[in-house]
């Protein structure tokens, strides 16, 4: 039964994905954490932590993760990164196949354009949801917040700002404090 | 049957060694297809991205689809997904079935401390750049979604429908929208 909800609920994921990585972790979290409660919001952001460590697409990354959490299981990860990547490719397959009827369709581009504003209210979501006491419990944790973002706005590579802050974790948390 | 291995080969490198968001891949991926293979024009190929961005799912996922099926129809386009999966899936195994046991590590919890307010950090950035990009509505309706969702538990998926809908009756009323960018 687990299988299956997983399936169907990765299914879901894959077919509402618009917008790319940061956009689809408030669809995964209301999914996985909120619906069907089989991940804390403590693991959650570890996940997405180490998805964006690690190569390949988050949205693939966080499906086998999760695949394998839930059912404790290979079969599970397979599962649930199939069903993830099944929709979009279905999908994008019929587009190219049509491609030259869809490209200019002004309807499509309407839809895409007023789907943005949404898009960007579910990346804002998924920055606040990891605002917890369990994230920021010092004030170091604030700081490390403001010298990220800082560092990704004047486009440092994120994988090094994510290494430097794990670094600062080991120094602050595990020697330091 | 070589060309499928090729297509698998490409996308299994960029699957295997491209780190962090998807835009980084961009530039790897055209100097593959486009500069290296010659397969597709730069123009072409850019066109099609901007098709690729628009659908759901993985914007990787979905050029290795365009890219696989103008090379060898469905069969070119699986090769070269299944190249793109395969490692990120590995890999990512990999680290669940470890990382499990070793969440209660002393290191790797001290870690995950400096992690979890960085990646807030990471997530704010995208955010704020589209952001300053809106009109009025469209920051009226950003903010609306970021109260449904965390204060309603709403699901999200309702919330693209309804703005997709928006968009094609305001293309209906209005015969400008949609072709402005």
């Amino acid at each position: 039964m687990i299988y299956l909800q997983l399936f169907l609920s990765y299914l879901k994921i894959g077919f509402f994905g618009f917008g790319g990585g940061y956009a689809m972790i408030s669809l995964i979290s209301n999914e996985i954490v909120t619906q069907r409660g089989w991940l804390s919001e403590a693991q959650f952001t570890d996940i997405v932590a180490v998805s964006q460590m690690t190569p390949g697409p988050i949205a693939i990354n966080c499906a086998t993760y999760v695949g394998y959490t839930v059912t404790g299981s290979v079969w599970g990860s397979l599962l649930a990164t199939i069903a993830c990547c099944l929709p979009p490719m279905t999908i994008m397959l019929a587009l190219t196949v049509f491609y030259r009827k869809v490209k200019n369709n002004r309807y499509m581009r309407g839809a895409l354009v007023w789907m943005r504003p949404v898009l960007v209210g579910m990346i804002a979501a998924a920055a606040i949801m990891f605002v917890n006491t369990e994230t920021f419990f010092h004030w170091t944790s604030v700081a490390i917040c403001l010298a990220s973002f800082w560092a990704v706005w004047k486009k440092v590579n994120p994988i090094y700002v994510m290494f430097a802050a794990a670094g600062a974790g080991i120094l602050l948390y595990g020697v330091i404090l | 049957m070589r060309l499928l291995w090729e297509l698998f080969w490409i996308f299994f490198k960029i699957g295997a060694f491209t780190l962090g968001s998807g835009y980084a891949i961009v530039p790897v991926i055209e100097h593959e297809i486009v500069d290296r293979r010659k397969w597709f024009e730069r123009e072409d190929f850019r066109d099609q991205f901007t098709l690729a961005q628009s659908v759901p799912g993985p914007f990787s996922l979905n050029t290795a689809v365009f890219v696989g099926y103008r090379m060898k129809g469905f069969w070119g386009a699986f090769f070269a997904v299944a190249g793109l999966v395969v490692p990120t899936f590995s890999i990512m195994l990999v680290v669940a079935i470890f990382l499990t046991g070793i969440r209660d590590n002393e290191i790797v919890s001290a870690a995950f401390k400096g992690l979890r307010p960085c990646v807030v950090g990471l997530i704010a950035v995208p955010c704020v750049q589209m952001l300053v990009k809106m009109n009025v509505w469209q920051m009226v309706m950003g903010f609306a979604v970021l109260a449904l969702i965390c204060f309603t538990g709403l699901s999200p998926v309702y919330m693209l429908i309804f703005g997709a809908a928006l968009g094609v009756v305001l293309c209906c009323i209005n015969k400008t929208e949609g072709l402005k960018r």
